[in-house]
């Protein structure tokens, strides 16, 4: 069992290994000129204003939150695809209540505008 | 449980594993400069003009003059970032995009690493991509960069839960998240792809809408996961320059490139695994030997490609709010209900 993961962690080994072959490489053929307006950071070629430190519309917050109700339900979910056809229709029926469940809370939120952008 | 022809030839030991862990690195490289080219020669195509010509015969050097350009860049670390994390971020966008290629089986007798959860593991391994724009975008400490990446990682998020449910409902009709199992219950023919409802009586007409909307879903989601046309709004360079990779460049900025175009590979050959039989012939028996079956697999996978980056040079670019539109209230409910009839379907089959 453990053994059809091993390939997969070499593999994980080696995306990182030529990753940073790549980098090595580019280290010793790539220029090195510095200025002081190269290592600036690039707002369109004006002086930058302030950091992107700052807060941030709440919007992004939203749907992230939205994500993960989803995103775990469905992740539930998985165990259950693949046994579906032992589990019969019983299984069905209590699957599709979830839902049913979890669609009233999408309704919900759609009724409150949670999912509209602006 | 899954044969690999190179444990047939050197055995199941460590030089056998290295070796199968090396080969899809060998062929990404290859896809990735033939990608490159594509792009290049496609888009002149469409746009009516000649593209790279000058190096090798009609430009086919073009993609290796490329990476020798990048190599020689300067690579600048801008003065105001997070140095940690800004040096990570590419590294973990490479290796992210290689791993999604350790469950895909190239053949009946080829796969890196023949897990049973495959399906689940490319899940997975495609939030590295996400973590890796976040993290390359904040610390570049650059207002474009942030806001591309909150954008990216939102957009990422969003239509992440409509592929999981066409994921999911090709798991309920084959019972099994291997990727291996999954293409064997597709065999014998087109009519047999997951596409067209997966083997069962001509009974099987009922669910074939369903099953190919969720085709199209994922296949819309897929494009918006890897940041593509029409879903390229955390690059939306006449809004915020280059998105989360403004302030990177030489080698790093091409670590952010090479992943997009290997993600590319990794959403067509999904598509092709969970709805176009994979590896399978579309003839059944005829055709359908190991070698055969690379070759389908690749050429089918390199159509989704192709289509990419047809769509990238044929459409304008959506709008935030008709993107989130798009997922939210439109994909999303109708993902919900082919699943329902899907699995319906799986279950009284």
């Amino acid at each position: 069992m453990i053994e059809t993961y091993l390939p997969l962690i070499i593999m994980l080994v080696f995306g990182f290994g030529i990753a940073v072959v790549f980098m090595l490489l580019s280290e010793w053929l790539g220029a090195r000129r510095f200025t002081p307006g190269k290592v600036s950071t690039y707002e369109s070629g004006m002086p930058p204003r302030g950091t992107a430190r700052e807060r941030f519309s709440v919007k992004f917050y939203m749907i992230a939150v939205s994500f993960i109700v989803f995103d775990v339900e469905v992740v539930f979910m998985y165990p259950w695809a693949v046994q579906l056809g032992t589990l019969g229709i019983s299984a069905f029926i209590a699957m599709m209540f979830f839902i049913a469940i979890l669609f009233a809370g999408y309704f919900w939120e759609l009724r409150k505008g949670g999912l509209d952008w602006d | 449980m899954e044969q690999n022809f190179v444990y047939d030839l050197i055995g199941e030991n460590l030089i056998g594993y290295v070796i199968v862990a090396a080969m899809p690195l060998m062929f990404v490289l290859v896809y990735a400069l033939v990608a490159i080219l594509g792009e290049l020669k496609i888009s002149a195509w469409i746009q009516e003009r000649l593209g790279p010509m000058r190096t090798g015969w009609k430009g086919v050097l073009q993609p290796i003059a490329e990476v020798v350009k990048l190599l020689q860049k300067e690579d600048i670390t801008p003065a105001n970032v997070n140095k940690p994390l800004f040096n990570v971020a590419p590294f973990i966008m490479f290796t992210g995009a290689y791993a999604a290629y350790a469950v895909i089986p190239f053949s009946s007798v080829f796969v890196p690493s023949g897990i049973n959860i495959g399906l689940f593991y490319v899940f997975a391994v495609s939030a590295f991509a996400i973590i890796g724009i976040v993290m390359g975008g904040w610390a570049s400490n650059n207002k474009y960069s942030l806001l591309g990446a909150m954008r990216a990682a939102a957009q990422m998020i969003s239509y992440e839960i409509p592929i999981a449910i066409a994921i999911l409902a090709v798991a309920t009709l084959a019972g099994s998240l291997d990727m291996q199992e999954i293409i064997k219950q597709q065999a014998g023919g087109i009519w047999n792809w997951f596409l067209f409802g997966g083997t069962g009586s001509i009974a099987k007409v009922w669910v074939i809408p369903f099953t190919f909307a969720l085709f199209l879903i994922y296949f819309i989601g897929s494009l918006a996961e890897t940041n593509r046309v029409p879903f390229d709004i955390p690059e939306g360079e006449s809004e915020i320059v280059a998105g989360y990779h403004t302030e990177y460049s030489g080698m790093k900025f091409a670590m952010f490139f090479f992943a997009e175009y290997s993600n590319m590979f990794v959403v067509s050959a999904i598509i092709t695994i969970l709805f176009l039989g994979g590896w399978q012939s579309p003839f059944g028996d005829f055709m359908n030997g190991p070698v055969w079956q690379s070759i389908w697999f690749i050429s089918k996978a390199m159509f989704f490609v192709f289509v990419q980056i047809w769509l990238r040079w044929t459409l304008p670019r959506l709008r935030v709010d008709q993107l989130m539109y798009v997922t939210w209230k439109v994909m999303l409910p109708v993902a919900f209900v082919a699943f329902f009839a899907v699995a319906f379907w799986a279950m009284i089959k």
